[in-house]
């Protein structure tokens, strides 16, 4: 396992991604040259609305799309411990098979629903280690279920459970406790908390954010809830409309976002603290995928709009006007023309 | 300020006055009985809600917060008369009222409406928003004589909930429409009958973020211009305070706390709503401005069973500060710090009970451990204690809860 939290080493890398829904005339871009880098030991928030992109783009990236979704074109390069990049888009499907789960896992939306109703809890937890390492006597495969339970935090004895005996929490925790059985270094998370209370999401959060520490892996987490990625991500960014628009460490997302769009999302929150004051939410809906507005996706709904905005496609950019306290803490990029790049 | 067919009533009463109250309510649930137990087990309920006693006004939103399964949904559903009550009243305009369908319920329900979470489940698919418009205007006699008036009140009900032009939308399916649009084509159906009370459960949870403070913005704009009586039901403790005048706060089927909004998010009383504030994300806290999290949930944060609820205080197996009594006696409503409109059903507000563990709490909070090093699993918060003197010490709050009265 790599070590603790670290600079700047990528562990994954996407280039220029693009997924389509559909093919020829009637397809739908539903991912538009996206770029992102994880690294290592890092939580990367991933925010936006419905529709805007963000379960596609992980699914695209792991090859789980289901059939109308297509990768039209882009890299996802990973970055072994001690060995050559990868490119998860060419791998063989043998060699998918070796990658997924050992070395990325995901916990899906509604993660509560994804364990199988007739199995017991032990079993499903020993099928991903016997899939992956076959080798691993049964004694030694049943030590590691007990170990990984008692990782996320649930008692041992709950082993024979079937799924429907566990409450929604100690359901997500299984998952979560499954998604770590091989040790992997990413993690993608999509929702992976949106069916369960604050009380329950808090705890489960918590856990992760102290299993990432002595674990050491990667977490792509995807949400709407914004409020939520600033609290526990390091870097957050943002898509609207298949494109991501800001991308910046979370503490300067939250003081200073300068998307319009991000600046919306996080007044769309009410804040529990200070003072109340009259919030608008953002104006409009969320755009279509078969008629994109032409130049910034957001333009319709922006109260900042000018002409540039109406013609010309901002491109994700180091903002020019704010590159000098930047130095200090972490780059940021923005896809606005308020913030053109340098 | 309002449809044609209103403007002949007699002026509208002031404001504040009680429109719907509901006294001591309390719904169980049967539990079915499976091969032998229906000979040998007793019968067993879910104590789904128990005496729930609340107040709806006129032109104040009341919100009513909890977890899912907390009984939140029941209590609109009881307000609602769709499910008969086990015990306890319900009192429109001081009479008690139960219906159960036909004539009673449609006179009833023309004055109590109700707004359903999934905008997308409670339109029917297969008919236009003319449709299920015009079907409520009718059915509650605001249709008025002839087309022309019909499709005026229809223009009408749709400028109110900010859809217009009102032509544009009228003819349209409910697919054709974005969540935000048809949960306020929901509110329109909902109007449509000329309600005096609304019932909202969860209205803006399945809709996107950014389209959720719009419509709870129109509603707001609702209550202000018709002066609706809304009961706003949400899991969202920071959007109660945004958008409510009054908080409840429920716990497995109990209200644990009460009172004026900007109240009860700022001074939680009751340990129950201090676990679900500090639980509630809150991007101040990274920033360094929000207090430490640390509050504990020595249970691992699961509600109790309600088919065998605790004894005494329903929370007192999560409850950090629990004390002998709140496992045996059920903790009456008492006021918090003096304040009669800010209660909770705690005893550690009780003059009896309340100080000496005021005092212990105080003590474990001395430790020179920083917070930030405090156990997760430690048994003691490091802040937030019950002390009843201490909740309410910040003079800043204070004005905020005056702030809040006024409004």
């Amino acid at each position: 396992m790599s070590s603790k939290v670290s600079g700047k080493e990528p562990v994954l890398e996407i280039q220029n991604l693009c997924v389509d829904y559909g093919l020829g005339k009637e397809s739908v871009q539903a991912v538009r040259d996206v770029s992102l880098t994880l690294h290592r030991g890092e939580v990367l928030g991933l925010a936006g609305e419905s529709g805007s992109g963000k379960s596609t783009l992980a699914y695209g990236l792991t090859r789980l799309l289901p059939p109308p979704g297509v990768i039209t074109g882009g890299k996802v390069i990973y970055h072994q411990p001690g060995g050559d990049p990868v490119d998860v888009l060419r791998l063989s499907d043998a060699g998918l098979r070796q990658f997924r789960w050992a070395e990325t896992s995901i916990v899906f939306q509604g993660a509560m629903n994804s364990l199988n109703p007739v199995h017991t809890v032990a079993s499903q937890l020993m099928d991903v280690i016997a899939a992956h390492e076959p080798k691993m006597s049964k004694s030694a495969r049943l030590a590691r279920a007990k170990e990984l339970l008692k990782l996320v935090g649930i008692s041992p004895d709950r082993l024979g459970s079937y799924p429907h005996q566990l409450s929604g929490g100690m359901r997500q925790r299984v998952m979560i406790g499954m998604a770590l059985a091989l040790e992997p270094q990413v993690v993608i998370m999509d929702e992976p908390t949106t069916a369960l209370d604050v009380v329950m999401q808090r705890q489960i959060l918590r856990q992760l954010v102290d299993l990432r520490e002595r674990l050491g892996f990667s977490v792509l987490f995807i949400t709407h809830d914004l409020s939520l990625l600033v609290e526990f991500s390091d870097r957050i960014a943002i898509m609207y409309g298949g494109r991501i628009v800001e991308e910046a460490p979370a503490a300067k997302l939250y003081k200073d976002p300068l998307h319009p769009y991000s600046h919306g999302l996080l007044n769309a929150f009410p804040p529990l603290r200070g003072e109340r004051r009259e919030l608008s939410g953002i104006p409009g809906s969320p755009p279509d995928l078969r008629s994109m507005p032409t130049g910034c996706a957001f333009h319709p709904r922006c109260p900042k709009a000018f002409d540039p905005c109406r013609t010309d496609l901002p491109l994700l950019a180091a903002p020019a006007d704010r590159t000098e306290e930047d130095r200090t803490g972490g780059e940021r990029t923005v896809a606005c023309w308020l913030h053109p790049g340098a | 300020m309002t449809l044609t067919h209103t403007s002949d009533q007699p002026p509208a009463p002031p404001d504040n006055d009680t429109v719907l109250e509901a006294d001591g309510l309390t719904k169980h649930f049967a539990v079915r009985r499976v091969g032998r137990q229906a000979m040998t087990r007793a019968p067993r309920v879910v104590h789904a809600v128990d005496d729930v006693t609340l107040t709806l006004r006129r032109g104040r939103v009341t919100a009513l917060v909890g977890e899912s399964g907390s009984g939140k949904s029941t209590v609109a559903r009881l307000l609602a008369q769709l499910y008969p009550r086990t015990g306890g009243d319900i009192r429109l305009h001081g009479t008690s009222v139960t219906v159960r369908g036909g004539r009673r319920f449609r006179a009833y329900n023309r004055k109590v409406q109700m707004i359903f979470q999934d905008p997308f489940a409670s339109l029917n698919p297969v008919h236009t928003i003319r449709y299920h418009l015009s079907r409520a205007l009718r059915i509650h006699g605001h249709g008025g004589n002839g087309a022309a008036e019909l499709q005026q009140a229809l223009e009408e009900l749709l400028e109110r909930v900010q859809l217009t032009p009102a032509t544009r939308y009228l003819d349209k399916f409910p697919h054709e429409l974005s969540g935000g649009q048809r949960q306020r084509v929901a509110i329109a159906r909902a109007l449509a009958a000329d309600p005096e009370a609304l019932l909202a459960d969860e209205p803006v949870s399945m809709l996107d973020v950014s389209i959720r403070l719009g419509v709870l913005n129109l509603l707001r704009d609702l209550k202000e211009r018709l002066h609706l009586a809304i009961l706003y039901i949400t899991h969202d403790i920071a959007s109660a305070r945004y958008f409510a005048d009054d908080t409840l706060v429920m716990y497995a089927g109990r209200m644990v706390e009460g009172g004026d909004s900007e109240t009860v998010t700022q001074n939680p009383a009751h340990p129950y709503t201090q676990l679900l504030i500090s639980s509630a994300p809150d991007p101040d806290r990274i920033v360094g401005e929000g207090t430490p999290d640390d509050t504990v949930d020595a249970s691992g944060g699961e509600p109790p069973s309600l088919i065998d609820p605790p004894a005494g205080c329903r929370f007192n197996p999560r409850c950090p500060h629990a004390m002998d009594i709140c496992r045996t006696e059920l903790p009456p409503r008492l006021p918090v710090d003096g304040n009669p409109d800010h209660w909770a059903s705690c005893w550690l507000f009780d003059a009896e009970h309340g100080p000496a563990k005021a005092e212990s709490a105080a003590k474990a909070e001395t430790p020179a451990e920083t917070p930030s090093e405090v156990s997760e699993y430690s048994n003691f918060p490091g802040s937030d204690p019950p002390d009843p003197h201490e909740t309410r010490s910040g003079s800043e709050s204070d004005q905020g809860s005056a702030e809040g009265g006024a409004r």
